[in-house]
């Protein structure tokens, strides 16, 4: 087979990926010279259900030549490529220190996650990336940190939540507060265990309990109303719907966390994730390039616009 | 005349019919020219071989919504302004294959796309799209990442830009500070002047091809009263610009107070002058198609029969549209209000924060082929009227 141009080449590898460790990717690198567009090759290892329409895939890279490497940063995002298809912007959920390969949580609603959904273990799954500002970890260590998750928000979590378990020392309480619409869309429900073995707290909310709900009912907001925090030491990561993460923002804000403390990870329509294509704008922003973190003091003012 | 090598602080004469030269100078160097010729009721840019092709003799009149070309015996080569087309049309393609990946055995293999390898020459080029080329040059070259495709056709660009000495309604070029005198990112620029172009000299490849039309006795120097003489005609013009003022039964003269206007927008977002503009915008995104740095793309998938040989294709992308936005959860731009207020807002305040410069050079194509006239000076100044303090 002619293996020019192959896929997995170690160059393939995206401006931000070689900042690599956590919380030193801050904005984006000059990549002189290399198409944006340049795809690797993954395999798909293991796919696993956590939800009705919503799968995890852990992938491994080069099946075939040397291995690239690829490095990310807990928060960053891929962008998962099917020829013919199209491409969607994916937050990768796995360990970003794990040698054994990277996972993406996708919930099947779009052309792309839906033909995505169609592939089995083994297939071959081309992207780019990674892209995008992380969450900030490193700048957090010493800081309680409060992660709020809405619905499949959860998955840009996963990845942050991982980190902090093999740095456990580094941070002082860490709660995790998940909230759905209903109890099979809470997602990672297997991991509470490890993550409680780790000192973190987790707790759950539905807004639609079914008959065997024992947990709380309501807004993940609740959840954050009846934690004990220290404001001045706690820092806030949030990932949801956008409406979510303001009220979130908002509240966290009214019990005293600075707004310069409070994270928030902005979905919107990405094309290029290089800042080129222009779609992904909210303001004076490109979200692929100056998000999808941004801390909640340089993007209220825009996200309390409507249809900006 | 003997032969010259001209020196860059200088102009020189050059007879218009020896234009001739210079065209099948850059065509004899390999490059693919291009210049205005009226088509289809407009003048655009086609490939030229030969000067009897450029609109002598033509003059166009642009108000919003309106762009008519008329005869005028007394006009010059170049006395048109600009047409729908600009230096964004070859740049950056409307459309452009970016990836071509054929699968065989259930793996994906990246062939190189095909890429335009002729280097163009563009003769006619306004100052206002001299400044939309460093607009996009930021853009794409200087913007975070360099786009590659764009960067290889700018380096063999060869600009010919020509001085107005004369400005359409809607040109506001003097408002940005963006022309209308040509003073950079030209190889030569031309000033027309009786029979006759001064051509200046902008570029060490612009010296080279102006040498051998030198040489081959087409040059004469012009005199240090004839150069002052020539340099003042858009300067004149911009005088002119800048006094205008609007009069019964002649289209309005644009103009745009930028003084602050960043922020103007950003501290207007829920203004409700978005709304009234709304109930006229068709959303039809002919303004971000005319406009020589509107940069948004996406990227279309054109696959073979059978899935397994598919090529990606760049392709001019507006925030106009729906889809520009689409997410699962619907369009963030959902109304026309706001997707007008998006490229309003983009062009003039948030390209200074991406991008260090104003998106919007002036040449006011967004209003002459606005279908209903809509008119960004003249929302800008509304919003100003009306805005809290």
């Amino acid at each position: 087979m002619n293996s020019m141009n192959s896929l997995n080449s170690t160059h393939a590898m995206s401006p931000s990926a070689s900042a690599g460790m956590q919380g030193q990717v801050q904005g984006h690198v000059q990549c002189q010279g290399h198409s944006p567009w340049q795809l690797q090759a993954t395999r798909i290892a293991a796919i696993r259900e956590e939800a009705p329409g919503v799968r995890t895939y852990s992938l491994t890279f080069a099946p075939r030549g040397p291995r690239p490497s690829f490095r990310f940063a807990a928060g960053q995002f891929n962008m998962v490529s099917l020829p013919g298809i199209g491409e969607a912007a994916i937050s990768i959920t796995s360990d970003p220190e794990s040698l054994s390969g990277i996972a993406h949580t996708v919930h099947a609603v779009g052309s792309v996650t839906r033909a995505l959904a169609r592939l089995e273990v083994g297939d071959e799954l081309l992207l780019r990336g990674p892209y995008g500002v992380p969450w900030p970890l490193a700048d957090l260590r010493d800081r309680d940190l409060v992660l709020v998750a809405g619905g499949l928000g959860l998955a840009s979590l996963l990845s942050a939540i991982a980190f902090c378990m093999t740095h456990r020392g580094d941070y002082g309480r860490i709660t995790v507060l998940s909230g759905a619409k209903t109890p099979v869309y809470l997602l990672a429900t297997n991991h509470h265990h490890r993550w409680r073995d780790h000192g973190i707290d987790v707790h759950c909310i539905v807004t639609d309990p079914d008959p065997r709900w024992r947990g709380p009912v309501g807004l993940v907001s609740m959840l954050l109303d009846s934690l004990t925090i220290d404001p001045d030491a706690t820092s806030l990561l949030c990932c949801g719907p956008e409406p979510m993460m303001i009220a979130v923002a908002e509240q966290a804000n009214a019990r005293g966390i600075a707004r310069e403390q409070i994270f928030v990870s902005i979905e919107r329509l990405m094309g290029c994730a290089s800042g080129l294509c222009g779609l992904c704008q909210l303001g004076p922003f490109f979200v692929c390039r100056d998000g999808p973190v941004f801390s909640y003091d340089r993007i209220a003012r825009w996200l309390a616009v409507p249809h900006l | 005349m003997l032969p010259c090598t001209p020196a860059a602080d200088s102009l020189e004469w050059l007879a218009r019919p020896a234009l001739q030269a210079l065209i099948d100078a850059l065509t004899a160097r390999g490059h693919r020219v291009v210049g205005p010729q009226v088509a289809d009721g407009a003048v655009v840019y086609r490939d030229l071989a030969d000067v009897n092709q450029l609109p002598a003799g033509w003059l166009d009149e642009q108000d919003g919504g309106h762009y008519r070309l008329r005869r005028d015996d007394a006009a010059g080569w170049f006395d048109h302004v600009v047409g729908p087309h600009s230096l964004k049309n070859f740049l950056f393609p409307p459309r452009e294959p970016i990836q071509r990946l054929v699968r065989e055995d259930g793996t994906w293999r990246e062939e190189p796309a095909p890429q335009e390898q002729q280097p163009l020459a563009v003769i006619g080029v306004r100052a206002c799209d001299l400044a939309a080329l460093r607009v996009q040059d930021r853009v794409f070259l200087h913007g975070g990442h360099v786009d590659v495709a764009y960067q290889a056709r700018r380096e063999k660009l060869f600009v010919v830009a020509v001085n107005c000495r004369r400005a359409a309604a809607t040109c506001f070029c003097h408002s940005m500070k963006c022309g209308p005198a040509a003073t950079h990112s030209f190889d030569l620029a031309l000033t027309e002047a009786g029979n006759r172009f001064a051509v200046e000299i902008g570029s060490e490849r612009g010296r080279e091809i102006l040498s051998a039309l030198g040489t081959a006795g087409l040059l004469t120097p012009c005199t240090a009263d004839e150069a002052d003489r020539v340099r003042t005609i858009p300067h004149d013009l911009e005088r002119t610009m800048h006094a205008r003022v609007a009069e019964p039964g002649v289209p309005r003269p644009r103009s745009l107070d930028t003084d602050g206007i960043r922020d103007l927008l950003y501290d207007n977002l829920e203004h409700p002058r978005w709304r009234v503009v709304a109930d006229r915008c068709l959303s039809c995104a002919n303004c971000t198609l005319v406009c020589p740095t509107c940069f948004c793309s996406s990227v279309e998938e054109v696959a073979d029969l059978s899935g397994d040989d598919v090529t990606r294709e760049r392709r001019w992308a507006s925030c106009f549209t729906l889809a520009h936005s689409q997410m699962h959860s619907g369009a963030v731009h959902a109304t026309v209000a706001s997707r007008y207020r998006q490229w309003l807002t983009h062009k003039l305040a948030g390209w200074i924060d991406q991008f260090g410069t104003s998106g919007c050079t002036g040449c006011g194509r967004c209003i002459t082929w606005c279908p209903v006239a809509i008119d960004l000076t003249e929302e800008v100044a509304m919003i100003r009227e009306s805005a809290p303090p």
